[in-house]
């Protein structure tokens, strides 16, 4: 029986919340922050303070304390480590148990883990790092909706990556010059287009006229190639009545596939969407709007790594991940670390890759990453060697800026691809070997040598600036 | 920069029927499919041959040649079925698909024969 008395007034965090002796359960829930302490605030009260404001600590002691067994509930700081580089902040571990979380729900996960906590005086900055969800919790959450080998089973699609292109301009084009654009592109020989992330509902393009176009010139193409194509239907709305009726209108007009944003739409409606495509048999293409206000500053905000596993819970059978290419050579590291969160079954601690936990996600299915953003057909040779077949190479100008059209564009890439893909299957150094390969391709793709003229030779060579946490 | 050229692809044209991967690049030779071949077995995936009229390629399900050859590992003997599905079936396109037990699904599938095509 407990033998506490309730004496009010101000406790220090680390004498309830700092416990270096703890050793993590298999279901604790951990969790490791960068803290960036003010001035004179030692690190062990910094950390479990950290703690205590993402689980059940207050400022004071409250009798109600006395309650129930906060020895069981509360969160603890069990380990601190230097930040290599960096002596103006630390690592902080924290485990928690899973009690505190309903199951199933990222949004509580979150407002928990970076909740108040953020805001907190005694901290310049704070940046969620990376987070374990242990296994017994994965299984309480949904999960993407259909997963990579579903979505290659129903879109007949095996042996290499998948193509897909952006429409643009993003703004302002009519629903049926729009549904031209998707028309091109894929008979072109693309597998996707997709709705730019601000195509929502605009007065120019409203979603049902685009929906019906789009849908016309998917079938058509399909018709027209013998291959499953589809195009990524924005379904991100104001409300959640709203995207679940532009979903449910997708599936009417037999679209294999709809999109929504993640963090501005948020996980609430995230995770009701993935799970209408479950029920549904719809494919669910994510994208990431708003992540670098909270993931780019280094000291403050949540890591895109940890963005991707919520997602991966939330629901989701794509997610925007970047290219690589044309970054630098830490990008390239800590991009196939979370890429790897996107996709295995279990992820290993690896710090070269900015990886903190062991990451089990059981049955869970995994999802493909997108590679987006100012990629064309010289950049092919490096997107096949670093991201393998199972990724989504999406261009945008890429395909739209061929000087002949969009079929044309989407024929040099899909050629290009192709052509990788063949030369790595027959053991060659793709990335090294790159120029010789899409030459040799573009001897029979007239449509592949005009696209190489137009944006010439890119170098596959990479700076070794690491964006990881190295000293 | 060379003058604006059509994309030459239209319903009324069973030329611009396609049939998934590698159909955009010219049809393989015997070097290229064996290459192929070996890279499916070098993955241990297991290979296995089917075929389809070319107006036929959308559907999921194309005619399986015999089993799919488990464990076969020898190189020959994958591209001498290959060859005698395409003998059996001159004007079908023969598939040759790797199978991956551990992801339960293709590893990977190309096809390797093109049938005939009147254009």
């Amino acid at each position: 029986m407990s033998v506490k008395t309730y004496q009010a007034g101000v406790k220090a965090y680390r004498e309830t919340y700092w416990d270096p002796d703890y050793s993590p359960q298999d279901t604790d829930i951990l969790a490791c922050f960068k803290v960036t302490p003010q001035a004179g605030v030692p690190r062990e009260e910094a950390a479990a303070a950290v703690a205590a404001e993402s689980s059940t600590g207050t400022w004071t002691t409250v009798w109600m304390d006395l309650l129930t067994d906060l020895e069981y509930y509360k969160g603890r700081a069990y380990r601190i480590e230097d930040v290599p580089g960096d002596d103006t902040c630390f690592y902080a571990f924290i485990a928690y148990p899973i009690d505190l979380f309903e199951e199933g729900s990222v949004v509580n996960v979150l407002t928990s883990l970076v909740g108040n906590v953020f805001g907190f005086k005694a901290l310049r900055g704070l940046r969620l790092e990376d987070v374990r969800f242990p296994h017994s919790y994965v299984i309480t959450c949904g999960g993407p909706p259909n997963g990579i080998q579903v979505e290659r089973d129903r879109l007949n699609k095996y042996g290499r990556g998948l193509l897909g292109c952006t429409i643009k301009p993003k703004l302002g084009l009519s629903a049926k010059n729009y549904g031209r654009g998707v028309y091109e592109c894929l008979r072109g020989g693309l597998d996707f287009t997709k709705d730019d992330e601000n195509v929502n509902s605009q007065p120019f393009m409203r979603w049902q006229h685009r929906f019906e176009f789009v849908a016309e010139a998917v079938k058509k193409a399909e018709a027209e190639t013998g291959e499953r194509k589809g195009h990524y239907l924005n379904c991100t709305a104001p409300t959640p009545e709203d995207m679940y009726r532009r979903a449910e209108f997708a599936k009417e007009l037999g679209m294999p596939i709809i999109m929504h944003d993640f963090l501005t739409g948020g996980f609430c409606a995230n995770t009701g969407l993935a799970n209408w495509c479950r029920e549904h048999g719809m494919l669910l293409h994510i994208h990431r709007a708003m992540h670098a206000v909270i993931d780019r500053h280094p000291q403050h905000g949540i890591h895109f790594r940890v963005l991707s596993k919520c997602l991966r819970l939330s629901g989701g059978d794509h997610l925007h991940s970047g290219t690589v290419v044309g970054k630098l050579e830490g990008d390239r590291t800590a991009t196939l670390g979370w890429i790897d969160l996107m996709r295995k079954r279990y992820v290993k601690e690896d710090r070269a890759r900015g990886l903190f936990f062991d990451q089990d996600w059981g049955f869970m299915p995994g999802m493909f990453p997108v590679a987006s953003g100012g990629i064309h057909v010289w950049h092919m040779p490096a997107l096949v060697s670093i991201f393998g077949d199972d990724a989504v190479f999406q261009f945008g100008g890429g395909t739209l800026g061929h000087p002949w059209g969009n079929a044309a564009g989407a024929s040099a890439n899909r050629v290009a691809l192709e052509a990788c893909v063949e030369a790595r299957n027959q053991g060659r150094g793709i990335e090294r070997e790159g120029k010789d390969i899409l030459t040799a391709a573009a001897k029979s793709s007239p449509e592949l040598k005009a696209a190489m003229e137009t944006w010439k030779e890119i170098k596959f060579e990479f700076e070794t600036v690491d964006k990881l946490d190295v000293a | 920069m060379s003058e604006v050229q059509d994309y030459k692809s239209s319903m009324s044209d069973p030329t611009s029927r396609k049939f998934e991967t590698f159909s955009y690049l010219p049809a393989m030779d015997k070097a290229r499919i064996e290459m192929q071949v070996a890279h499916i077995v070098h993955k241990g995936w297991n290979p296995a041959i089917e075929h389809t009229e070319p107006e036929n390629t959308l559907g999921h399900y194309w005619y399986m040649w015999k089993l799919p050859m488990f464990g076969e590992t020898d190189i020959d003997s994958i591209l001498g079925e290959a060859e005698a599905c395409h003998k059996a079936y001159p004007n079908h396109h023969v598939r040759l698909v790797g199978y991956d037990n551990h992801a339960q699904s293709q590893g990977t599938a190309m096809v390797v024969y093109r049938g005939t095509v009147e254009a």
